[in-house]
């Protein structure tokens, strides 16, 4: 699949808005029906072109949130001071047309490997994680997975029903609240650090690959904290979204 | 002005080299270091996208559109494959 994802040249068409999904306050699932979709692989992204009618035209790249084999669907956050969040999570109704490009990338994906995976996410950032692990549940791989997914609360969190039922499958998905915790709350507390890394990691031995995805400054303490405790740094991939 | 890294850059640089190039390996003329472009640092709020070098911050490639055509300066590459 990937050969022939690779010579196909990549051009912008146009998808048509199916079903919208609320998934939080802020973030919507939009589901795509692209006709001359190649496919993709889990971690991709794909680049929307939203053009004003008087031909300023702004792009930005989503990831893809569903897994290979199923339609093509993003997850976007709303941004408050966003150019293109707010038309998406607003504005955009089914049968609507959204130009687009994709799927992109080959560095931020996971095909199956059987290596044991590491997911952190910050915020929006499980969206690519989420298409990983749906793809290892759907394939019923044997690979082991853990998900450690950092939110401001529990409302917050994207997918949540989907992510607790991984747990079946053999995958550990735990959460950290940054910010509110509810009453009783168990989990996590506060910003993932070293010692939250050093209990939840797989060790370095193990060869374990991790995807770190995720606002700038929860990328880089992340992956700074993973090659302390021996990752290679080519074993972490991180994908960035801007941000604080 | 957000800071991205070259993931983001896939579809341009698919569009402009014709195959996927976030896994390509560039290696800065400054400090010799290599990496995929997938790491490296981009800005996108200029007018134009500016990937930098990830260790020693050297400007590695500057893209810009002009009407329907790519405008791709490498010279801070000494070496993409």
């Amino acid at each position: 699949m990937a050969g022939t994802a690779l010579r196909r040249r990549l051009t912008w068409q146009v998808g048509t808005v199916g079903k919208v999904i609320t998934e939080t306050a802020t973030a919507k699932t939009i589901e795509l029906d692209v006709p001359d979709w190649a496919g993709h692989r889990a971690g991709q992204h794909l680049d929307v072109r939203l053009t004003a009618e008087d031909g300023y035209s702004a792009e930005r790249s989503y990831s893809i949130a569903s897994a290979p084999g199923e339609p093509v669907a993003i997850t976007v956050q709303r941004l408050e001071d966003g150019e293109v969040s707010p038309y998406l999570t607003d504005e955009l109704r089914p049968g609507d047309e959204l130009e687009l490009r994709g799927p992109v990338g080959g560095y931020f994906v996971w095909d199956g490997e059987p290596e044991p995976m590491l997911l952190l996410a910050g915020g929006s950032g499980v969206v690519p994680l989420r298409s990983m692990l749906r793809h290892r549940s759907q394939t019923r791989s044997a690979t082991p997975a853990r998900l450690l997914y950092s939110a401001k609360s529990l409302p917050d969190v994207i997918y949540r029903a989907e992510l607790d039922g991984y747990g079946d499958a053999g995958a550990e998905v735990s959460y950290t609240l940054t910010k509110r915790q509810p009453p009783g709350w168990t989990g996590h507390v506060g910003r993932v650090d070293q010692a939250l890394l050093d209990q939840l990691a797989w060790p370095a031995e193990r060869r374990p690959i991790a995807f770190v995805c995720g606002p700038t400054s929860f990328v880089e303490a992340v992956a700074q904290g993973l090659v302390m405790l021996g990752y290679p740094p080519s074993r972490v991939k991180t994908e960035r979204f801007g941000g604080k | 002005m957000p800071v991205l890294d070259g993931n983001v850059l896939g579809g341009l640089l698919h569009e402009v080299f014709g195959t996927e190039m976030t896994t390509a390996v560039g290696t800065c003329a400054s400090c010799g270091s290599s990496r995929e472009v997938a790491e490296f640092v981009v800005y996108l709020g200029g007018p134009g996208v500016v990937a930098r070098c990830r260790d020693c911050t050297a400007l590695l490639m500057v893209i810009t559109k002009r009407r329907t055509m790519n405008c791709v300066d490498l010279t801070g590459l000494s070496a993409l494959s």
